[in-house]
């Protein structure tokens, strides 16, 4: 532990937060670094459990695409550590989604450890994001404008029928009300990553900017560190002046330049960070080496909002999907792959017609990783991997383009092929069922009066009566 | 010299459902400094090397207090929807690897 911090936490002057994991349950944590960092006695244990990356299927279909079983690894060290220091506990974007029912599910795993480890009595607070698709018909009704974001137009009422799930992203109203309500641990729904620990700073009385900024750089854990390495503690430290950020694990620092990279990270804009409620503003931020392994940062502004603006994500089901692959060693056929693939697509054409399902290819050892933006697309390998996506209404529709789509490859009329007996090989000769395939519909703003409107909070007990 | 042997960090990854974003993270602020200037990275070049129009670019940043060029461009498909290669947009960076850098004109005089 460095120096540095040990002397400021006797000071009482600071909120200290330890942050595993930038997106809890994804991959486990490290627990290593983990308990040398709750070998600090911080005053909260933080983290955030969504994320958009993995796609628009998970919200779309109300699960999650991690395991529980590292969902509850991650709780339960989190959930020990918080009670036996007696510190709340917060986590956002529950369960990869933050739908309802992840909410619901994580509250219960709390519960369910709180026994299994018969923890004193404790309160859990939550809340919930969900916007449902009627509240977003009536506003489109009353002539109500919801703004695309990332140049997307405007909702319309046909984008919304297309829609099976929203969720509203919260900003630190939520987790403010929460704390205030008395609760020991938060499982909180879709929301800002930031505004998890944002709130506590707010509520106790730091001043915005840095309460934002601290949030955005203890968000991802140690994905602010250097060496690269994820799923390690991070510990924050805010002031009056300041904001500390110190790597947990000891072969790890967060110097100048990995917390400066880390505010760049998955975002257009290095310099803003948007909430409900304003934007934060880093383009003045400054950076010091504070000590060998904790970064100091000074000069977030916040601008707050004069009209409140709440994200919007949503995603809607396009169809049941199989999956097939294929591989093609020939080079005259690998020339020539793309007539292959519309004798395919003219086959599932003469039995479907041309609309009612979709069928896509993705050519590995061309441009299957890249697409159009390949520059070696020209220059493909001596042999390719072709996998075939047969998207329809229903699981037999689907199976069926698949196979037309995956098969015909094997019959494709090539004039020049020296090979008769076969255009493509099989590694094996099926379509398999894969998971559905959504889009996202939502990627939109809408104004709100209140900024605690669309978030509907309880609380709960959980652990043994006293 | 490539732009591999220059940079500390090349990596893509989604900036949002709709778009991907470009870092290219140097150690020292003279190499950021003489790649920044050299004009490899520009509109012009990035539009050429992924061939794609020049308002597929929608941000373009030199960010020094990283010693970073960040660029961001939008993506033909949402990320996750059938037909997208890489949900996370992870892997896009390759091209930017192989990238030739002209040496400085005032480095090579000694």
């Amino acid at each position: 532990m460095p120096i540095s911090i040990q002397h400021q936490r006797s000071a009482n002057r600071t909120l200290r937060i330890v942050c595993p994991n930038g997106h809890l349950g994804f991959a486990p944590i490290k627990t290593g670094s983990f308990e040398i960092g709750i070998a600090s006695e911080p005053d909260l244990i933080c983290a955030d459990s969504g994320s958009c990356d993995i796609g628009p299927g998970p919200l779309g279909a109300d699960v999650s695409s991690s395991p529980l079983a590292w969902q509850t690894h991650d709780l339960e060290h989190m959930l020990l550590a918080a009670r036996r220091l007696g510190v709340p506990m917060i986590i956002g974007s529950a369960g990869d989604t933050g739908t309802n029912s992840r909410v619901d599910m994580f509250v219960q795993i709390i519960k369910d450890l709180a026994r299994k480890h018969a923890l004193p009595a404790f309160r859990v607070g939550w809340f919930h994001s969900e916007v449902p698709r009627a509240e977003l018909e009536r506003r489109l009704d009353a002539g109500e404008v919801i703004a695309g974001l990332d140049d997307r137009p405007a909702l319309d009422a046909a984008t919304l029928a297309a829609t099976d799930r929203v969720v509203a992203v919260a900003g630190v109203h939520p987790y403010i009300a929460l704390l205030n309500a008395g609760a020991d641990v938060i499982i909180g729904g879709r929301s800002s990553d930031c505004a998890i620990f944002a709130a506590p700073a707010i509520r106790a009385g730091y001043p915005e900017a840095l309460a934002y900024y601290y949030g955005k750089v203890l968000e991802c854990a140690s994905f602010c560190a250097e060496p690269y390495g994820g799923k390690e503690s991070v510990l924050g430290e805010i002031t009056m002046e300041d904001v500390k950020v110190t790597a947990m694990l000891p072969s790890q620092r967060c110097t100048i330049a990995s917390v400066a990279g880390h505010a760049m990270y998955e975002r257009a804009d290095p310099f803003s960070e948007y909430v409900l409620g304003g934007r934060l503003d880093m383009s003045q931020c400054v950076y010091d080496q504070y000590d060998e392994r904790t970064c100091r940062i000074t000069g977030p502004r916040f601008v707050p909002a004069t009209d409140l603006q709440v994200k919007l994500e949503g995603a809607g089901k396009i169809g049941e999907r199989y999956v097939g692959m294929v591989g093609v060693r020939d080079p005259y056929t690998i020339a020539h792959i793309d007539e292959v693939i519309a004798w395919a697509r003219s086959q599932a054409h003469e039995r479907f017609g041309d609309s009612g399902y979709q069928l896509h290819y993705t050519v590995y050892g061309r441009d299957g990783v890249m697409g159009e933006l390949e520059p070696l697309r020209h220059q493909p390998g001596h042999e390719l991997c072709i996998v075939v996506q047969g998207v329809a209404p229903t699981r037999e529709i689907a199976e069926e383009v698949c196979m037309i789509g995956l098969r015909q490859m094997f019959y494709a009329r090539l004039p020049q092929v020296k090979g008769t007996a076969g255009g493509v090989a099989f590694a094996f000769d099926e379509v398999l069922p894969a998971s559905p395939a959504y889009r996202w519909t939502l990627n939109h703003t809408m104004s709100v009066a209140d900024p605690m409107a669309l978030f509907q909070t309880g609380m709960t007990n959980a652990g043994m009566p006293a | 010299m490539k732009l591999s042997e220059l940079a500390k960090t090349i990596r893509s990854k989604n900036a949002g459902v709709d778009r991907i974003t470009f870092d290219v993270i140097f150690e020292d602020d003279a190499t950021y400094q003489r790649v920044r200037r050299s004009g490899a990275l520009s509109h012009e070049a990035i539009c050429r090397l992924f061939s794609i129009a020049p308002d597929r670019i929608t941000h373009w940043v030199a960010f020094d207090p990283a010693r970073a060029i960040k660029f961001t461009i939008r993506r033909s498909l949402p990320s996750g929807s059938p037909g997208d290669g890489d949900i996370f947009g992870s892997q896009q960076y390759g091209p930017l690897l192989g990238l030739e850098i002209p040496v400085a004109r005032n480095s090579c005089r000694e």
